[in-house]
């Protein structure tokens, strides 16, 4: 099984050279502490940044300079600044090649659930809307059940959607899922879980690939 | 002679009254418009309908009108960071309407540029899109989405001239150019004010015609939500 790092490592061999990436808050932060040797992705922030540099040292500190999730960051060379209605403009454009986000639900058509519980959360959707209505590629990170130990990877949302039919891809601490017609396809597992126990965690139309294996994360 | 600059947050704000709708720039904290939340929490005004992506934090940014059930209504896009307003919208206290942050920029454009509505995908199938007129373009269907409609705009500048051509630094821009194009009366604070001339034309990321009242603000706080840095060595 895996911890939210391996998830994080994972997803971050997805990542192509010359992709603009978005990550979103929580999981999908983590990806760019794993961007594979010798390839370049270009971070966007929505709040206005293409081109996020590391964390800065204590004295760069800078209040103006910050991700999207309010994380206090820096520039690199070929970085850029613009406004947020820009911002949207080259998510909603096609120009972000791979947005990775957090659920709270995805169901096995794709659809996701995760900016609100009814009478109990209101965060609210942020960006997630505009991402999933236009992204070309959508990757969930996740923890494959909710506190309660039941399945996030469901057959309808039962909370409040965020976009239709628009997940490519589900990764979880028991494994890599490929959203097609028929269900979660599942491509792989991680290490120490058995195709047994995802099939008892997954509530969603499950298939498991013919060529189905182990996870390699290093 | 054009006449925008006042001599502070007070004066700025001074015609601002109970009900209105004001439109307040920043993501998060970053690039908010510090002085003049102070103000308008002095002056009290009351019945407010705030348009901005967040709400602040408990207290700092407009949770400080929160605190004093200043703000009717609320539209945002991310409300996250603020206990107290999630406590007020839960008992209903509160109105609220969230909405994407695409959305919500591009509303804001949209009253800048003098463009009734636009057409975008976001939040199609959802509960943002309930009551909503839809229309399929190449076979996807789009939300029809109104640009917003506010008596002030008060945005937060980096630097700015006395005829309000404004440059905003890093990621403070964010909604700030945007909101100071769509307000009936635009609204503006910025660090450094300088005279016609001393800011390159090429620079300039607002004109001076959107800008109605500029000032130059005191005392930043410039509070950072999350502190993260690396460690040397």
């Amino acid at each position: 099984m895996l911890d939210k790092f391996g998830i994080a490592k994972r997803i971050a061999k997805e990542l192509q050279d010359g992709y603009y990436v978005n990550l979103g808050i929580g999981i999908p932060t983590l990806v760019a502490n794993y961007v594979p040797q010798g390839i370049e992705v270009i971070l966007q922030s929505e709040n206005g940044l293409l081109g996020i540099g590391p964390f800065p040292f204590e004295e760069d500190v800078d209040a103006d300079l910050i991700n999207a999730g309010k994380q206090t960051v820096t520039t690199t060379n070929g970085s850029s600044f613009f406004d947020s209605a820009m911002s949207f403009g080259m998510i909603r454009s096609g120009r972000v090649d791979l947005t990775v986000l957090g659920a709270m639900e995805v169901a096995d058509n794709g659809d996701i659930a995760n900016w609100k519980i009814p009478g109990k959360m209101v965060k609210g959707m942020g960006g997630a809307m505009d991402l999933v209505a236009s992204a070309k590629n959508i990757i969930v990170a996740m923890q494959h059940v909710n506190k309660a130990g039941e399945s996030k990877l469901l057959s309808n949302c039962s909370l409040p959607i965020t976009g239709l039919g628009c997940v490519k891809k589900v990764v979880t601490e028991l494994g890599v899922f490929d959203v097609i017609p028929e269900g979660f396809k599942c491509i792989e597992y991680a290490p120490g879980v058995s195709i047994d126990y995802i099939k008892e965690k997954t509530i969603g139309r499950l298939v498991i690939a013919d060529d189905v294996k182990e996870m390699s994360i290093d | 002679m054009l006449k925008k600059v006042v001599n502070n947050a007070e004066e700025a704000i001074k015609d601002i009254t109970d009900g209105a709708t004001i439109m307040l720039g920043g993501f998060g904290l970053c690039g908010i418009p510090e002085n003049s939340i102070a103000a308008l929490v002095n002056k009290g005004v009351k019945n407010l309908t705030c348009i901005s992506n967040n709400a602040g934090v408990d207290d700092f940014g407009i949770g400080l009108m929160l605190k004093t059930r200043q703000v009717k209504k609320m539209i945002a896009s991310y409300v996250g960071e603020n206990a107290e307003f999630e406590r007020q919208l839960l008992s209903g206290e509160l109105e609220v309407e969230l909405i994407p942050q695409g959305t919500l920029a591009t509303r804001c454009m949209a009253a800048g540029y003098g463009i009734p509505a636009i057409y975008t995908p976001a939040g199609v199938g959802t509960e943002v899109a309930e009551g909503k007129e839809t229309r399929e373009f190449d076979g996807k269907t789009y939300l029809m989405e109104h640009a917003f409609k506010s008596d002030f705009a008060i945005v937060k500048a980096w630097k700015g001239d006395t005829h309000g051509n404004l440059i905003f630094r890093a990621t403070s821009r964010n909604f700030n150019p945007l909101m100071a194009m769509a307000g009936k009366i635009t609204i503006v604070e910025v660090e450094e004010l300088v005279q016609p001339g001393e800011l390159d034309p090429d620079m300039i990321h607002t004109p001076g015609i959107y800008v109605n009242r500029i000032f130059k603000g005191v005392n930043y706080e410039k509070r950072i939500e999350q502190v993260t840095v690396t460690k040397r060595g």
